[in-house]
């Protein structure tokens, strides 16, 4: 007979822990075990201070916005009205493009899409905080990055599409963005593999004595892949120039940041046995990412070494549109994430510092709709995965340099 | 031209790419100021610098990543890897990443690394110091994957593979660093010296990726082999007396075909020889391409000798290990049936 496993183990025994989230669907969202400081109330070190003195940042909160949307205390970098309303528009058309693009993906237009809902502030905000030559190692939730620098929506919807617009030929997932010009680097679907890819970049740079830094990103499930570890061990030991992202949105699909070890320490706290400084910074902050990534990122160009920040955040998108979120968590848990919604959070500054009113606001979310509209438009024109896709006659190439003599043969094989 | 031992023409071709590419970078585990553990690296450092030819940590995956990471940047990274036993924890970054990112970003990014690797038996390594992992990369498209099999290809290749844009595993049969092995392991080894192999120029020359090399000349048999095994078939070859036919393949993906196929369809017949284990072993792929291409030519079924389909065990290294008897027997055998 199965005797199955007592409730209640008998005393003296061992008992395994499993961590479960505060909530599932069903339940009100809690969030009461979260600590979040005061805006204002972390100190901002020198940024070519030894990483043994700054072991406290990476269990605080660098925030900057206050309830009432001003800007408070050392970390605040003093953006000026113009590039706050950049980043506003850059972080509105991210919202707007993965909105349009969810729904084609919905319409079967096109297979799969990530959309970044929430969590706009983490990479519009680092997009503007490195140098436009900086190179980036992006996971598949940064389209902001790619905005941000003023890539083209077209041909990141023609991508999705996998149309014959498509630069990468049809070959990659949708979202899998790739795109050199603009020192993006091409986005695996593997999980972590980029985070030492990237650190391998920034040794390449500081070996040429280039001023150019790397920046990476993964989730928090990420981190507990062997890849992020190895991009901690070299970036310690050879100091490579290079930002290391974790973006905390709390969720690796169905699985909460615990599930990663999130509940018992920070993820910026992995940094301090490396040695390497950790930075947990509100992610919805858009001043607070801007400034803690300015921090890493002059630290890292001044021959100081790598950073590791972690962009807490709330994953308030499912993690796919092959996810329901609904099945896991409880459906109201985003609209009760306490440090709020980083789009309203930067609009709300900027009408504090009288920059901005709610019908400049609506106005740029009509002009902005309108923009992701007409470049949806113009993707479209050139096919979707559902009408027209890429041709295969191209599906031989770039497996190598030039075409072994076998490939040549499957392809006549295939017949192209 | 000097005389240069495997190890010592190994050394030589990044000695060379270091002179005369500055984007070269040779580093791995022990690979630094030490000169690696089987000394192909020995006296590098210190004549092309610190941050040319340095230690890392003991962690492949981390040593292949940043090595795609530096390719990426524009460098030409020269990776070791201890013994190609170590490989594993590398390997999603050598299939998923280094393979695939020329084809995943429409050829927008590339890694030009070499990745070197001691490899093979008859040294009495154990499980962990004595593997051929070879079939696992070439199953790989977008990997390239070589092991020369004598000190003056090992330049000549090295140099080609370290030059070219695309991934290479460049595997080392070590048991072959100082003398041609031939599987008599009862007999003494015969230095590099004595064979006109070992004679190396000292500077720049490649042999290019993907041509098999004819090491004698048949008419009875072919047979098909790489690396140490080259020498273990011509020590078969000459005690059966008989006249078969020796390709090197050098470059195990991908294959020369023309050649492979230029000596069946004249000889006939087909041996297959290689150290790794037999099952999905390269073998299997140079039995379907022969049977594709030369079926009506062939005059007996395609005999294949190989190592066991067991881990390496460590005492019975000679039972495993496929000597000239095993090469002698499957000689006999292509021939008689």
């Amino acid at each position: 007979m199965n005797r199955g496993i007592p409730q209640r183990p008998p005393a003296g025994a061992l008992s395994l822990h499993i961590p479960e989230p505060p909530a599932r669907p069903g339940q009100p969202p809690d969030f009461s075990r979260l600590v979040i400081p005061k805006a204002g109330e972390q100190p901002r070190p020198a940024f070519d201070a030894p990483a043994s003195q700054l072991r406290d940042c990476a269990y605080g909160l660098v925030r900057v916005l206050d309830e009432s949307g001003a800007a408070v205390g050392e970390w605040n970098p003093q953006l000026d009205a113009e590039t706050l309303r950049g980043g506003l528009r850059h972080m509105l058309l991210t919202r707007s493009f993965d909105e349009r693009m969810m729904r084609a993906q919905r319409q079967g237009k096109t297979s799969f899409y990530i959309k970044s809902t929430g969590e706009e502030a983490v990479s519009v905000a680092q997009a503007y905080a490195l140098d436009p030559n900086d190179m980036l190692f992006p996971s598949y939730r940064q389209q902001g990055l790619l905005l941000a620098r003023d890539w083209s929506m077209v041909d990141m919807m023609c991508q999705i599409y996998n149309n014959p617009g498509d630069r990468l030929k049809g070959r990659q997932l949708p979202i899998m963005y790739s795109v050199k010009e603009k020192g993006f680097f091409s986005i695996s679907g593997n999980l972590g593999t980029q985070f030492p890819q990237a650190v391998g970049w920034a040794m390449a740079s500081a070996y040429k004595h280039d001023t150019r830094i790397a920046a990476a990103w993964v989730g928090d499930g990420t981190t507990a892949e062997g890849d992020f570890h190895h991009a901690l061990t070299f970036a310690a030991v050879y100091r490579a120039p290079v930002v290391l992202n974790v973006v905390n949105n709390q969720w690796a699909i169905s699985s909460y940041q615990a599930i990663a070890g999130g509940d018992e320490t920070t993820f910026a706290a992995r940094a301090v046995g490396y040695g390497l400084p950790g930075l947990r910074v509100d992610g919805n902050d858009f001043l607070a990412v801007y400034a803690a990534t300015r921090w890493a990122a002059q630290r890292a160009r001044e021959n100081h070494g790598a950073t590791l920040l972690e962009l807490f955040t709330y994953r308030v998108a499912p993690h796919s549109t092959s996810d329901d979120p609904s099945r896991y968590r409880p459906e109201n848990e985003a609209e009760k994430w306490p440090l709020g919604d980083p789009i309203e959070r930067l609009k709300q500054h900027l009408i504090v510092l009288g920059e901005w009113s709610e019908e400049r606001h609506q106005a740029l979310v009509a002009e902005v709709e309108e923009q992701v509209k007409a470049a949806q438009k113009e993707a479209e024109a050139q096919g979707t995965l559902g009408t027209a896709p890429a041709s295969p006659a191209t599906m031989f190439e770039d497996v190598f340099k030039d075409m072994p003599p076998h490939l040549r043969k499957q392809r006549q094989e295939a017949g192209f | 031209m000097a005389t240069m031992n495997m190890i010592q023409a190994i050394n030589s071709a990044m000695d060379v790419m270091l002179a005369k590419d500055p984007d070269v970078v040779v580093f791995g585990e022990d690979v630094g100021y030490f000169g690696g553990v089987f000394r192909a690296t020995a006296g590098l450092q210190q004549k092309h610098g610190l941050t040319r030819v340095f230690d890392t940590p003991i962690c492949e995956a981390g040593i292949i990543a940043t090595a795609i990471g530096m390719g990426v940047y524009g460098l030409r990274p020269v990776a070791e890897i201890q013994f190609a036993d170590y490989i594993l924890p590398a390997f999603d970054q050598l299939v998923s990443e280094a393979s695939r990112l020329r084809y995943r970003s429409g050829g927008e990014f590339w890694a030009p690394i070499t990745v070197r690797t001691p490899c093979g038996g008859g040294i009495f390594g154990g499980q962990t110091h004595s593997q051929s992992p070879e079939s696992i990369f070439t199953h790989v498209s977008g990997l390239k994957t070589v092991m020369p099999s004598n000190p003056y290809d090992a330049k000549g290749l090295l140099i080609a593979a370290i030059e070219e844009d695309d991934p290479v595993i460049f595997l080392e049969p070590k048991r072959i660093y100082n003398g041609p092995f031939d599987g008599h392991h009862d007999r003494p080894l015969t230095s590099w010296a004595k064979y006109p192999q070992s004679e190396v120029p000292e500077g720049h020359y490649r042999i290019p990726l993907g041509q098999a090399a004819m090491v004698r000349p048949g008419s009875a048999c072919t047979i098909l082999t790489y690396g140490t095994m080259v020498h273990v078939s011509l020590a078969a070859v000459a005690e059966s007396g008989l006249d078969a036919e020796v390709i090197d393949l050098r470059t195990l993906f991908p294959l020369d075909v023309e050649t492979i196929e230029a000596s069946v369809k004249k000889t006939g017949r087909c041996v297959v020889v290689h150290e790794a284990s037999r099952t999905s072993g390269l073998g299997a792929e140079l039995m379907a391409v022969v049977q594709e291409q030369c079926f009506h030519h062939l005059e007996a079924p395609i005999q294949r000798v190989t190592g066991w389909d067991t881990p390496y065990p460590h005492a019975f290294e000679w039972q495993y290990f496929p000597g000239p008897d095993r090469v002698q027997a499957a000689l006999k055998k292509v021939m008689e049936d």
